[in-house]
Parts: structure tokens; C-alpha cells; sequence
């Protein structure tokens, strides 16, 4: 895959915390790609780190986070060397959109929910070409038509009404709608469909699918839930306690998962665990995270050498990447579990 | 929402006869005759007990107070035994001053404080912050009747920038009155000498009675936009690419200020009693100063009086505020 066709790519990001206990390293090591018109969705436990990542890639991480390492490419251009004035003006809201975790919080709840979405298209809509005057007018109707493609009854009366009128399947359109306004090239999507019933799940699930073939998404999609993953993204990255440890093509990494905390994670999935299986041991704090993979006091593999260093990652031809002792050359390929 | 003011309406009347009762009881156990008073300097002991015949001062306290609720009932505040007109008469022509001089004191502790509470939340624990949680300890720390002193002594005495007393200069005829609220007024009547006039009359008395306000309101916006930048839909317009000058002054600063605004109503109540005070000190002719005039002659009515306007008055400042915090939050609305 040719460096042109990727829209956003993440080298080796290190990011840390100072807390009262000590510095938590939050992210350790991550690589990430999403190569134009893609849907890739970042898989992990809770607290593995992948809404850090999304944060990063945005820049509205915890004022405390120092970036200690790597590089976050978008279109060509470092985002980490940009200041917070040049995000706001040139990138949130314009180049990329954002879909937030909770639609319940994510609305300010004493604005319209026309001012709210209005507002982010004031300031980053691109003109309609119309001149100028009609500027408002443009963004009102475009927002009005991006309200149908989500499904919203009754879009103008929508706009005069406040958040708390809205169920939370209704407002996570909504979010949708703003995080699409602009035009956005890419789309983070921070587990849109955790704080919603299952029902509400699979209708945001099949929207956003719908959108991201009619305008052509690249999305990063956040989610613990490989069933989600399989629904809706094209590729998939596997993160574990702040490291991406396997990623590939979505098919590929269900069908032939070679990192042992894929395979178990899969595992797990009740669509696919014989009886109630799980992984032995708790996530790796990130405050003293194990040396090396941080995965192998769990992992039923473990060598001595995987507390030595980090796995280096293998690429594949297919473009299935891994960051495992087990694969690299001259090693015996793992057992996969039954 | 009308159901919601008749409501409020109906819950304040138990409360100001419970301020009547207790501001009776208080002025009348305290061992000073108003019979005596009533009957001036020379009287013999066969006149006062005349006078407290006439009043119903021999009455049990439970008549008279009877007697009382009636008069008031049928809107008849009684006479003052201080200047010998009807106690209404005497209170309309004072409350405009008053309220000028609260209003002005809450619009610039509001004003102020509303932009200082701002800024120390966004610069928070820088020294900025620091200066202004100083500030603000002390805004509520320092003693009017000390503060106004200084203040006099600063500005009238020794700079000589502004009046010492009074509302008016001597010198100044008073505009046409309308509203009985002089700024208003001189500029109603386009008389633009008795407006500066009367702004610089204003000036010491209004700070003095707003520092208060102001400290106390500084820190509530403070806390308040402290607690609403914590908010997921703040980090969610962040994201959104909100400009951060926008963010904070408007989409953080109307979520915040709902705090603010029920303190501004309890605050009022705490203007018009320091308005007793300040009032004294500058000889602002409001009805916080005739309320120490009546205390000191033991002018019942007058001080009954006074207390059920303060009553009323806050009691409809904070209907209001209830109001308006409908108005900034449509959920609140829902309720009303």
C-alpha cells in the first residue's frame, strides 16, 4: 500500500500521564493506519488506551498528557506540531469530525440543537459558493439535509428543540449530523453506540454504515466489541494496555488472528466462546506496566524473551501486522487455541 | 408558569406574616415606651398614659398586634411617630433612592464579578487566580461601614474627586421627578448636569455596598465555569472545533452562571440590609437610613414597615430569579 493512499497514519505514539502515583504511560508504542475511504475500527479492553489514541489524533487530551515519542500524519501533515489555535481554526469540526462516547453528556443542554450544530458549521463550513450573504441560509439547509440522511423526523423543528427532547438514539444522530457537517475527511467515532440500548446500537450501527458508503467515510472507529468490528470496519486494529499488538484487514484478523491476546480476545466473544471463556490475570497498569510485551504475564505463550523487549512487528504480504515473539523469524508459529 | 408565580405568590404571604410577627415581638419587648415618645419631652405622666390609652399600648401585645394585621390588611401602614405622616408616604418617597442605590450596587458587582469569576477559572492556579481569590476573601471580609470610611476619606476628603454625602449637591436643583430614581430621571428630563451629579453622588456608596456582591459573586461564576469545563459537552465542542473565546463566554458561561444567578437573588437580600448601613454612613436619604431613624425613636410602625417592604421586595426579587433561571435553562422551564 502506497503512502498516498493513507489518509491518517500513527507512528510509534507514546504518551504519558504524571498522576500522584507516578507517571502512567497510557499509550506505549502505538502504529496505526487508515488508508482513504476506510472504516478501521481499534479494538481492546476498557482502558487499553484506544480513546486516548482517538484523543490524541485530536488533540483534546488530559492537560497533563505529554506526547513522548511518534507522530500523528494526517494528509500529509504532523498534527502533534500543531498548537491548540491552528487545531480549532484548520482541523476539529472542518477536516475531521467527531462522534463522542456518551450522547446523553455530549450536548450542551441549555442550547438549541440547531445553535449547537450551526455553530460548528459558522466556523468551519466551507462557502457553498452562493457569495457570502447567503452563508447562513447555505449551512441551514445543508444541515437540514444532513438531518434526513440520519433519520431525524421533522428536521426543522428539530432545530429549535433543546437536547433534553431528544431519546438518546435521537441524539446520537444528531452528533453524527454535526460531526458530518463540514465535510470532514475523516471521522473518529469514540464508541458511539456503547451508552445506547442494543436496539438503538444496531440502527446507529447500520447509519453509519449507510453514510460511509454513500459519502465515501474514512472513519476511525473505536469499540471494545469485535461484533461491531465485523459489521462495520474494514480494518482493524487490536490495542492492549496502551500497545497495538495486531492489525490487518478485518476479515483476515477474525479468521486468522495471530496475536495470543487476539486469539483469546476472540475467544471470548459469547458468538463464539464455547463456554464462558475469558482471559486469566487483569489488564497491565500503566503505571508500572511488565517490561517488554506487556501482554505476557497473561499470555499462555509467554517466552522468557517476551519480557525482554517490545516485539518488533511483522508485516505480512497482506498487510497483516503483528507484534509478537512467536512470529518473528525463525520461530515456531503458535498453536492457535481450539 | 403563571400557575408556577401564583404558586410563590401564595407561599410568601405565610412568610411575611411570620416577619411581622417576629419584628413586632422585637420591637415591642425591648423596654422603651412609644407613649413617651409620642407624647414629647415635657409631658406629665397623665399625658403619656393618655397616649397609651389612645394607641392601645395598655392592650395585651396580642390586640394590639391584632389591631395591627387589620390596619395592614386594609393597606394602612400606620402614622410615624417620627415625622407625623402616614408611614407609606414617607417610604414611597424614600424607596427610589434605595433602590437605586441597590440596583447600581448589584449591576456593578454583577458586572464585574461575572468577568473576574470568568477569568480566574480559565487562568486557574495561575497567580492571576491567586490575586483574585485574595480579592475576593477579602471583598467579603472587609466591614462596609470600615471600607466606606476609607473611602470617603480617600476620594472626598483627600483627592476631592467625588461628594462626601447626600444624592444631590446643594447647589444642584433636582430634575422634574418621575420615577423617583434620579439617574433616570435627570436624563428623562435631559438634564445632563444633575445625571453626572448624581453618578458621582452614587459612586462611593454603590462600590461600598457592592464589594460584597461582587466578591461573592466572583467566586460562584468562578466555581461554576470551573465545574462546567469539566463537562463532556465542553471536551465535545473542543472537538467540534468551537473557538475557545466563544466556548467560554458563551456555551461554558450560560451553563455556569445558573449558580450564580439564584445567589444573586439571596443576595439582594443581603444589599438591602447593608444598604442600612451604607446609607447612614453617606446620608443617602433610602429607606435603609430612615429605618435607623426609627429604631433610634422608637418609631414601631415605621420599623414594621421598613421590614415588610425588605420582605416583599426579596421575596419578588427571587420570584424573579426563579424566572429567569427558566429562561437559561429550558429544563428548569419544564418544571416551573
Amino acid at each position: 500500500m502506497s503512502a498516498g493512499d493513507l489518509l491518517l497514519r500513527v507512528e510509534g505514539l507514546r504518551i504519558s500521564i504524571p498522576t500522584d502515583d507516578g507517571v502512567a504511560q497510557i499509550l506505549d508504542h502505538v502504529d496505526l493506519r487508515i488508508p482513504r475511504g476506510r472504516i478501521v475500527g481499534v479494538v481492546g479492553e476498557s482502558g487499553c488506551g484506544k480513546s486516548t489514541l482517538a484523543r490524541a489524533v485530536l488533540g483534546i487530551l488530559p492537560r497533563a498528557a505529554r506526547v513522548d515519542a511518534g507522530r500523528i500524519v494526517f494528509e500529509g501533515e504532523d498534527l502533534l506540531a500543531l498548537d491548540q489555535r491552528e487545531l480549532t481554526r484548520r482541523i476539529r469540526g472542518k477536516e475531521i469530525g467527531f462522534i463522542p462516547q456518551d450522547p446523553f453528556l455530549a450536548l450542551n443542554p441549555t442550547f438549541k440543537v440547531g445553535t449547537q450544530l450551526l455553530e460548528i458549521m459558522r466556523w468551519h463550513a466551507p462557502d457553498g459558493g452562493d457569495g457570502g450573504g447567503g452563508r447562513r441560509g447555505a449551512h441551514r439547509a445543508r444541515l437540514l439535509d444532513l438531518l434526513r440522511a440520519v433519520q431525524i423526523a421533522d428536521p426543522e423543528a428539530a432545530l429549535d428543540r433543546y437536547p433534553h427532547q431528544f431519546s438518546g438514539g435521537q441524539r446520537q444522530r444528531l452528533l453524527i449530523a454535526g460531526a458530518l457537517a463540514c465535510r470532514p475527511r475523516l471521522v473518529i467515532a469514540d464508541e458511539p453506540t456503547t451508552a445506547l440500548d442494543v436496539t438503538t446500537q444496531l440502527q446507529i450501527l447500520r447509519l453509519l454504515r449507510d453514510l460511509a458508503n454513500r459519502f465515501g467515510l474514512s472513519m476511525l472507529f473505536v469499540t471494545h466489541d469485535f461484533g461491531v468490528v465485523a459489521q462495520l470496519c474494514d480494518d482493524v486494529m487490536v490495542m492492549y494496555a496502551g500497545q497495538s499488538v495486531e492489525g490487518g484487514g478485518t476479515a483476515e484478523i477474525l479468521e486468522r488472528p495471530r496475536h495470543p491476546y487476539t486469539q483469546l480476545l476472540l475467544a471470548c466473544h459469547p458468538d463464539r466462546a464455547q463456554d464462558l471463556a475469558g482471559i486469566p490475570g487483569t489488564v497491565a497498569s500503566p503505571l508500572a506496566p511488565p517490561p517488554g510485551c506487556r501482554f505476557h504475564p497473561r499470555c499462555p505463550s509467554a517466552r522468557p524473551d517476551c519480557a525482554v523487549a517490545r516485539p518488533a512487528t511483522v508485516v505480512d504480504a497482506g498487510g497483516h501486522a503483528v507484534g509478537c515473539v512467536l512470529y518473528h523469524a525463525g520461530a515456531v508459529p503458535a498453536a492457535r487455541p481450539s | 408558569m403563571l400557575r408556577f408565580v401564583l404558586r410563590r405568590v401564595l407561599l410568601v404571604l405565610p412568610v411575611l406574616f411570620g416577619l411581622l410577627v417576629l419584628t413586632f415581638v422585637l420591637v415591642r419587648v425591648v423596654p422603651n415606651d412609644p407613649s413617651a415618645a409620642l407624647a414629647g419631652q415635657n409631658a406629665t405622666p397623665q399625658q403619656i398614659a393618655e397616649i397609651r390609652a389612645k394607641y392601645g399600648f395598655d392592650q395585651p401585645l396580642i390586640v394590639q398586634f391584632g389591631i395591627y394585621l387589620r390596619q395592614v390588611a386594609q393597606a394602612d401602614l400606620g402614622t410615624s411617630i417620627q415625622s407625623g405622616r402616614p408611614v407609606a408616604r414617607d417610604i414611597l418617597q424614600r424607596l427610589p433612592a434605595t433602590l437605586e442605590l441597590t440596583f447600581a450596587a448589584l449591576f456593578l458587582g454583577a458586572g464585574l464579578g461575572v468577568p473576574l469569576g470568568v477569568l480566574a477559572a480559565v487562568r486557574h492556579n495561575t497567580w492571576l487566580d491567586h490575586a483574585l481569590r485574595f480579592f475576593t476573601v477579602g471583598g467579603v471580609a472587609i466591614a462596609s461601614f470600615w471600607f466606606a470610611i476609607m473611602l470617603q476619606l480617600l476620594f472626598s476628603m483627600q483627592l476631592d474627586l467625588l461628594p462626601l454625602r447626600g444624592r444631590l449637591g446643594t447647589a444642584m436643583a433636582p430634575p422634574a421627578q418621575w420615577t423617583g430614581l434620579l439617574l433616570l430621571d435627570s436624563l428623562l428630563a435631559w438634564r445632563l448636569d444633575a445625571f453626572v451629579d448624581a453618578v458621582r453622588h452614587l459612586a462611593l456608596p454603590a462600590v461600598t455596598l457592592s464589594l460584597g456582591a461582587m466578591a461573592t459573586i466572583t467566586r460562584f461564576t468562578r466555581s461554576g465555569v470551573l465545574e462546567t469545563l469539566e463537562k463532556e459537552y465542553v471536551l465535545y465542542e473542543i472537538a467540534a472545533g468551537y473557538p475557545r473565546w466563544l466556548l467560554v463566554a458563551v456555551y461554558v458561561l450560560r451553563n455556569s452562571v445558573v449558580a450564580t444567578i439564584t445567589q444573586i437573588g439571596l443576595l439582594f437580600g443581603a444589599l438591602l440590609a447593608g444598604a442600612v448601613v451604607v446609607e447612614s454612613i453617606y446620608d443617602w436619604p433610602g429607606i435603609g437610613s430612615y429605618a435607623v431613624a426609627a429604631i433610634f425613636t422608637s418609631d414601631y410602625k415605621a420599623i414594621l414597615a421598613v421590614t415588610l417592604l425588605v420582605g416583599v421586595v426579596y421575596s419578588i426579587v427571587n420570584i424573579l430569579v426563579d424566572l429567569i433561571h427558566g429562561l437559561v435553562d429550558r429544563r428548569v422551564a419544564a418544571e416551573l
